[in-house]
């Protein structure tokens, strides 16, 4: 298996990595740099749990290669608080009772991150379809909903 | 949210809406799952060998290429490992030994360096089957001429009160004889005889299982995984290795969703067995999403016959119901289900006469494990369904009919007990009002049919009699409190209910309260299972005898050194304060280091630590040919569902628009989580009533993924979802709590079914109610064209 050497940007910092080709950026976030909050629902596309930003967009990351890497910036849900304070979508996200088992929770804060930083005021339809790829099983969506539309207002 | 009055006054926190315990480390990524553990590099990957075959005979198994392939470090079979599994009836070997019995049984499993080399052993491993004719419906699977699945049935272990038939493929017939239906079917005015169809559906927490075994050299286990059931599976797998419980131990850290799909055993013992072959070195088994379809615990499907009449007045007389569970290629647990929904099988309704038969029959489908309802969704979906027929039948308005025949407090039950104090019919009439029944708004567009329906639900925890529960309660230097658990918090807020009640029974804020994570067997007090909707109410009451011992010895440590009667103390806020001599002492300079002697020589109390236990004692067995006893279980939960929905008349679609639940939970300790789980669970019950179904063709399963096994998404879901919260107390539950979580799925399909017959005058055999499936019965109908 042939290596490659990457350098790229995780929440503000600068990580170099050799990863093998078949590595992809989930495996890489969670084992080579213990960054576990970004979650293996199915690894293969579908449910959104594994959900980072990708050069500020939102990339399922069992399906992006870490050698695609190189170069970009991600944010994994580990880095959405800043200086131990959260990111409004995360306290909104809270205050709705939008959290139950909490597996979905990272993946559903990034798509809700990306979508309010390219749509600041999104309508109740603009955050239902920013959320459709990421399944939640325990809340029924309608408290995540709430939630952003919370932060939006904020 | 419409909060009944009571009289009784609560402590604080009880019933405030407090801020989730794990809400802040869930959305920072700190909460730890189980496959966020770090091993390091000495971790092997584990995978697993499954049969292609509903059934076969294993003639063999040749596992010597892929014991050879370089980076296997372990490869086992059943060979050695001859003992049973399973909760109420040992039916399951951890790996297949003589036969397979569905598409996924495990047949071998190899421990490797890497899942890459761990999944090309898997190929080199050959078996060689000779396949057998499999039974792949439930009322075949009774009939004489079906192939035995588990002929040495009547060897197995079984609970007292399971009844399994040897030589057939029933591992359990509950039967109820109340009154006598014969008698009285010529005395109905109206009767509705009616087939349902409830097809298998999956679990599908959003997080896989996963299991990460180490055995020591001594033999020691210990098991991290996703798990409801930590002691449980440490009994049973305990049980069936033939080691001492005590030297299995499990860690479980957070569960990424269970719905019951990580109750009692299902995968971890093949991590156990796996990791015993190479000692010292953890090893894990994650579920791929897919094996999480097809090997997990399924919702087992029921084929159900419903015979109901009633009489001109609309008062119910006869019921008579003919249950066949599709429990699969093992029914350790399945075999429980149909005994609850056969002690329920009247529905909430007072029936003076009810014949029930409940077959548990073994099919060589997907095993059939305990799912959000247990039972109950399943059986109510038809049953309910023909309450409404009935009602329709007489003339009666389906809400009348309801509030005529459901049970209120004192109603004789089908299985011949009294009911408790019940607020079933103020749900009912909450949840009625809520939707507008009898007021019909026009659809929103020429194309479209609006309905609304309604349906009734009742549920029992389903467990053993004596399903125990204990807590401990601990203080800090600072005064703060940490409280054990066995329970687990699966998402439905399970420890931040039990911090509000070690609070309000001890007396501190509820800030002060911390749970002591992850659950461990070896430092957690014990608790049966998170199951059952039972943790608000007996985890809970552990937790507050707990959190009351812990009291008394403050409080009589304090009373000693200052001299006074204990019943003039109290705590408050975290400080003692007394009635009497108006002295105050914070927590903080009591709980670990004592209080001096009145006269100062020497020193009073300790460290303390509180404990606390809760087991019902009341339970009593059913007679096994009538069904019929004192008190079969230790309380039902009711409630009420309403929908109001549109249908599309072009393309059958089915648009819910408004859904109001309404539940009798005795006490809501947090009004926000009980709200919580009545909207998770209506929008789980809305998913398997609209677009879910394992479609199962001869034995395999054809949608093993998310793609074509769809679940509600963001896009699907009504945000008007109204939660009414009815409280009429539990006598034995916490301030009068009882379980909610799995209740409110229970009655959604029937309501949503109810709504669509009134919309557009069909009834389907079954749910999901496709578009595509409505469209055709539309046509057939002749609604459409």
């Amino acid at each position: 298996m042939a290596f490659h050497r990457i350098t790229f940007n995780v929440n503000g910092e600068l990580e170099q990595a050799d990863v093998p080709s078949n590595m992809t950026l989930l495996k890489m976030l969670r084992e080579n740099l213990a960054l576990t909050g970004t979650k293996n629902g199915c690894a293969e596309g579908e449910c959104g749990a594994c959900t980072v930003l990708m050069n500020g967009e939102p990339v399922n990351s069992c399906l992006v290669l870490a050698v695609e890497c190189d170069g970009a910036e991600i944010v994994t849900v580990e880095g959405l608080a800043h200086d131990e304070r959260l990111d409004a979508v995360q306290q909104t996200i809270i205050d709705a009772g939008g959290v139950q088992c909490g597996f979905c929770t990272p993946g559903i804060l990034i798509s809700a991150r990306a979508l309010l930083d390219r749509n600041p005021q999104p309508s109740e339809e603009d955050i239902r379809i920013a959320l459709v790829g990421n399944l939640c099983r325990c809340t029924g969506y309608v408290r995540i909903i709430q939630g952003v539309q919370e932060a939006a207002r904020i | 949210m419409v909060m009944e009055e009571t009289n009784t006054k609560v402590p604080s926190p009880i019933g405030e809406n407090k801020i989730r315990l794990d809400a802040r480390e869930k959305v920072t990524g700190a909460a730890l799952f189980a496959d966020d553990i770090q091993f390091g590099s000495g971790l092997l990957h584990a995978r697993v060998k499954r049969s292609p075959h509903p059934h076969a005979r294993i003639i063999s198994i040749d596992t010597s290429k892929a014991k050879a392939l370089p980076g296997v470090k372990a490869v086992v079979t059943g060979e050695d490992y001859p003992g049973y599994i399973g909760l109420y009836l040992l039916d399951r070997h951890i790996f297949c030994r003589d036969k397979v019995r569905y598409v996924g049984d495990p047949v071998a499993g190899v421990a490797a360096k890497s899942e890459q080399i761990a999944e090309k052993a898997l190929q080199l491993i050959e078996v060689e089957y000779e396949v057998l004719e499999p039974v792949l419906d439930p009322e075949a699977g009774v009939s004489p001429e079906a192939p035995l699945l588990h002929p040495n049935l009547e060897e197995y272990e079984v609970a007292n009160f399971i009844f399994p038939e040897p030589g057939t493929n029933i591992s359990n017939h509950f039967k109820i004889r109340k009154g006598d239906v014969e008698s009285v079917w010529d005395e109905c005015e109206a009767l509705v005889e009616r087939k349902y169809h409830i097809p298998h559906i999956q679990h599908v927490p959003i997080e896989p299982h996963v299991a990460i075994a180490k055995v020591d050299e001594t033999g020691e286990v210990t098991l991290w995984g996703s798990s409801q059931s930590p002691f449980a599976q440490r009994n049973l797998i305990a049980k069936c290795l033939g080691i001492s419980q005590s030297d299995m131990r499990v860690i479980a850290p957070y569960v990424g969703g269970g719905f019951g799909s990580k109750a009692g055993v299902s995968m971890e013992a093949l991590a156990v067995v796996i990791a015993s072959q190479v000692k010292g070195r953890p090893v894990k088994l994650l579920l791929t999403r897919e094996e999480e379809f097809y090997t997990a615990f399924v919702r087992q499907g029921l084929v159900a016959y419903f015979k109901m009449g009633c009489d001109a007045d609309g008062r119910l007389l006869a019921m008579e119901n003919k249950f066949f569970w599709d429990a699969g290629a093992y029914t350790e647990y399945g075999v429980n289900i149909t005994r609850a929904s056969g002690y329920s099988s009247s529905g909430p309704y007072e029936v003076p006469n009810v014949k029930t038969d409940s077959y548990c029959v073994y099919t060589n489908h997907p095993v059939g494990g305990p799912m959000r309802g247990f039972g109950m969704p399943e059986m109510h979906a038809g049953l309910e369904q023909c309450i409404d027929e009935l009602a329709r039948d007489i003339d009666m308005d389906p809400v009348e009919f309801r509030r005529i025949n459901c049970l209120k407090t004192g109603s004789v039950l089908v299985t011949g007990s009294k009911m408790h104090p019940i607020g079933l019919t103020q749900c009912l009439e909450k949840a009625a009002d809520a939707i507008g029944w009898g007021s019909k708004a026009p659809p929103s567009a020429p194309n479209k049919k609006r309905g609304k329906g309604i349906a009734l639900m009742w549920k029992a925890p389903a467990m053993p009699p004596n399903a125990g529960s204990s807590a401990w309660v601990e203080l800090a230097e600072d005064g703060t409190l940490t409280v054990g658990v066995g329970g687990q918090d699966i998402g439905q807020g399970a420890f931040t209910v039990a911090a509000q009640m070690a609070a309000a029974a001890l007396g501190v804020p509820y800030e002060w309260v911390r749970i002591a994570t992850p659950v461990d067997t070896l430092y957690s007090p014990y608790e049966w299972q998170t199951v059952a909707s039972r943790l608000t109410w007996s985890m809970g009451n552990a937790v507050v005898n707990a959190a009351k011992d812990a009291r008394r010895q403050i409080l009589d440590l304090v009373a000693e050194a200052w001299e006074e009667d204990p019943q003039n103390l109290d705590i408050v806020n975290g400080i003692v304060v007394s009635y009497k001599s108006e002295r105050e002492m914070p927590l903080k300079d009591i709980a670990i280091y004592g209080l001096p002697k009145p006269d100062d020589q020497g020193w009073l109390g300790g460290p303390v630590r509180g404990r606390g236990n809760f087991m019902p004692s009341y339970i009593t067995g059913l007679d096994p040919e009538t069904g019929q006893g004192e008190r079969a279980v230790v309380h039902y939960t009711t409630g009420a569902q309403a929908v109001e929905l549109e249908v599309d008349l072009d393309t059958g679609r089915v648009e819910i628009l408004r859904g109001v639940s309404a539940f009798d939970v005795g006490r809501a300790i947090n009004p926000e989580l009980v709200e919580a789980q009545m909207e998770g669970g209506f929008v789980q019950g809305m998913s398997s009533a609209l677009f879910e179904s394992m479609q199962l063709k001869d034995g395999v399963m054809q949608n093993p993924s998310f793609v074509d096994y769809r679940i509600a998404t963001s896009t699907d879901v009504p945000l008007d979802l109204e939660n009414i919260i009815v409280e009429v107390p539990q006598d034995d539950g916490p301030w009068g709590a009882r379980g909610v979580g799995e209740h409110s799925m229970v009655p959604t399909i029937p309501a949503i079914a109810n709504a669509i017959y009134d919309a557009v005058g069909i009834r389907m055999e079954g749910p999901p109610f496709t578009a595509e499936k409505i469209y055709l019965a539309m046509l057939d109908a002749g609604i459409v064209k």
